[in-house]
């Protein structure tokens, strides 16, 4: 078995540490890594800056974003959107921007993945369309308007590139050697080939090689790509391994966190209590 | 006998009539009565149209992750999208961040998606809002998630066509930067439409009552496209439809 496999979420989430950028993306198939997240939460790192690939609006990906800002680990944010989807607001996030206790840096999608996607490219800025006369446009230093040399007059805004710290979902398998499969949820590789740790927790690890397969490889992300890898069935519930989330613990989570105490009532029951059973 | 029409249906009639020859329209996050239009448009294509509905990667096509909608869009695939806004204003610029002077929020919302791309390169944008006041159709926004209109040397394929509310359709004039009344939803008037208006908009000689759906158009609704509405937004359709998925 290759070496990136560690024996448990605790071991992933160790890599984590105060300060870090952490990118995590937008969760629309199961690839949300909550337990990991919960273990971040549980060992107390603080003044993360968090990139959402490029939002965190279903409803497991924003519950982990919520969670996080909820529980203090977060600094400041860059996303295109923060909600809880159908499951409505992100409470804690818009409580924090609220409060002034986190700074958003507001983008759009296609500027977080041309920005993400310039970064794994090793390349300084991306070019985009768009976002010329928002106050998206307006209220980031990172992004600057300049004139296209290949069409003199022409404004366009480019991106100074992203390459975070840290990137962290989770997928369905990977193979003995380190290959994660990930299928569609492609936002995963992008996030992998830009960010200088990638985290990963798996549903299953086989005992196979995915480059046998031709069919399987067009959906893996390389294992050179991959700082640690740790088996986690049901690592991303309440997103089930099919993709579809559990809303009735989604709804239980926004009704609690309306409040900072039945939040940390949740949180206490659902994070924290994990732990103290686990001890 | 025939269930009564509701305000839904009407809705997604008038959405689906500015959809007339479209090859690929996408639906944002959470806009079930903008799919109901679509899907409706979709039906009456005879399937040369294709619907892509974000959220759901069963309703979705992509192979290339969340940036492979804004790079078709960019190269011209996308003719029709939706955007919605806390607050819109009358030049048609919209509003997703928050109320108040930002940074600070005396109300925060999730954030600007991809309306600050999609905007400028979709040649159709329809505009929703369901609540139709004050509140959100303002005379001016506090954030500028995206704006309505751009400077001549911006390049801008896209932009809105027209805005649709609870109460009315505007259609958007590209010259005058401004809203246009087009018609009247059945049951309000041209005094409750402007109390509830923050932004002076022009009201031609002659508008319409919003057309209600034709007996073929509600067998349609209630039909096929109640039946993938349900697929998608099961809460929604048992609502209006009384539909399951």
């Amino acid at each position: 078995m290759s070496d990136l496999f560690l024996p448990s979420i605790p071991d992933l989430a160790a890599r984590v540490s105060s300060g870090a950028s952490l990118m995590l993306t937008k969760g629309e198939g199961p690839d949300t890594p909550m337990e990991l997240v919960k273990q971040i939460i549980r060992n107390n790192v603080r003044d993360l800056h968090l990139i959402t690939l490029p939002t965190c609006a279903n409803p497991v990906s924003g519950m982990m974003a919520d969670m996080l800002i909820g529980a203090g680990c977060v600094a400041s944010v860059e996303t295109a959107g923060i909600s809880l989807g159908e499951a409505g607001a992100a409470p804690r996030f818009n409580t924090a921007v609220k409060d002034g206790t986190i700074t958003v840096k507001d983008g759009t999608c296609p500027a977080i993945y041309a920005a993400v996607q310039a970064g794994g490219k090793a390349q300084p800025f991306a070019p985009l369309r768009g976002l010329i006369g928002s106050d998206i446009e307006a209220m980031r230093d990172d992004y600057k308007v300049i004139d296209n040399p290949f069409n003199p007059g022409e404004p366009v805004a480019v991106l100074k590139a992203i390459n975070p710290d840290i990137a962290a979902f989770h997928a369905p398998c990977a193979d003995r050697n380190g290959n994660v499969w990930i299928g569609r949820q492609r936002d995963s590789l992008y996030a992998a080939h830009a960010s200088d740790t990638v985290l990963v927790t798996v549903e299953q690890v086989m005992d196979c090689d995915f480059y046998d397969d031709p069919a399987m490889v067009a959906g893996v992300i390389p294992s050179f790509y991959i700082t640690a890898i740790a088996e986690a069935p049901a690592g991303a519930m309440p997103m089930n391994a099919d993709g579809k989330p559990d809303m009735d613990q989604v709804r239980a989570y926004a009704s609690a966190a309306r409040s900072a105490e039945g939040f940390a009532a949740w949180m206490d029951a659902n994070v924290h209590g994990t732990l103290k059973a686990a001890e | 006998m025939t269930d009564p029409i509701r305000p839904e249906e009407i809705y997604a009639t008038a959405i689906a009539g500015f959809l007339h020859g479209a090859r690929h329209i996408a639906v944002g996050m959470a806009s079930p009565i903008p799919a109901t239009g679509a899907l409706l448009a979709r039906e009456r294509s005879n399937g040369t149209l294709r619907v892509s509905i974000l959220g759901n990667p069963k309703s979705t096509p992509w192979t290339n992750g969340g940036a492979e909608l804004f790079d078709l869009a960019g190269r011209g695939g996308i003719d029709g999208f939706f955007l919605s806004g806390g607050q819109i204003d009358g030049q048609g610029n919209i509003n997703l961040v928050g109320v108040g002077d930002y940074p600070e929020a005396k109300v925060r919302w999730s954030g600007s998606f991809g309306s600050a791309y999609l905007y400028y390169v979709v040649p159709r944008v329809i505009l929703f809002r369901w609540e139709h006041t004050r509140r959100t159709l303002v005379e001016q926004v506090d954030f500028i998630s995206a704006p309505g209109s751009s400077d001549p040397n911006v390049y801008r394929p896209g932009g809105p066509v027209a805005l649709i509310t609870n109460l009315c359709l505007f259609d958007f004039d590209k010259d005058r930067k401004r809203f246009r009344l087009n018609s009247i939803h059945p049951g309000h008037s041209l005094e409750e439409v402007q109390d509830n208006t923050g932004f002076d908009f022009e009201i031609p000689d002659q508008f319409a009552t919003t057309a209600v759906p034709d007996a073929e158009t509600l067998g349609t609704l209630r039909g096929p496209v109640a039946t993938r509405v349900a697929g998608i937004y099961p809460g929604f359709a048992q609502q209006v439809f009384g539909a399951a998925a």
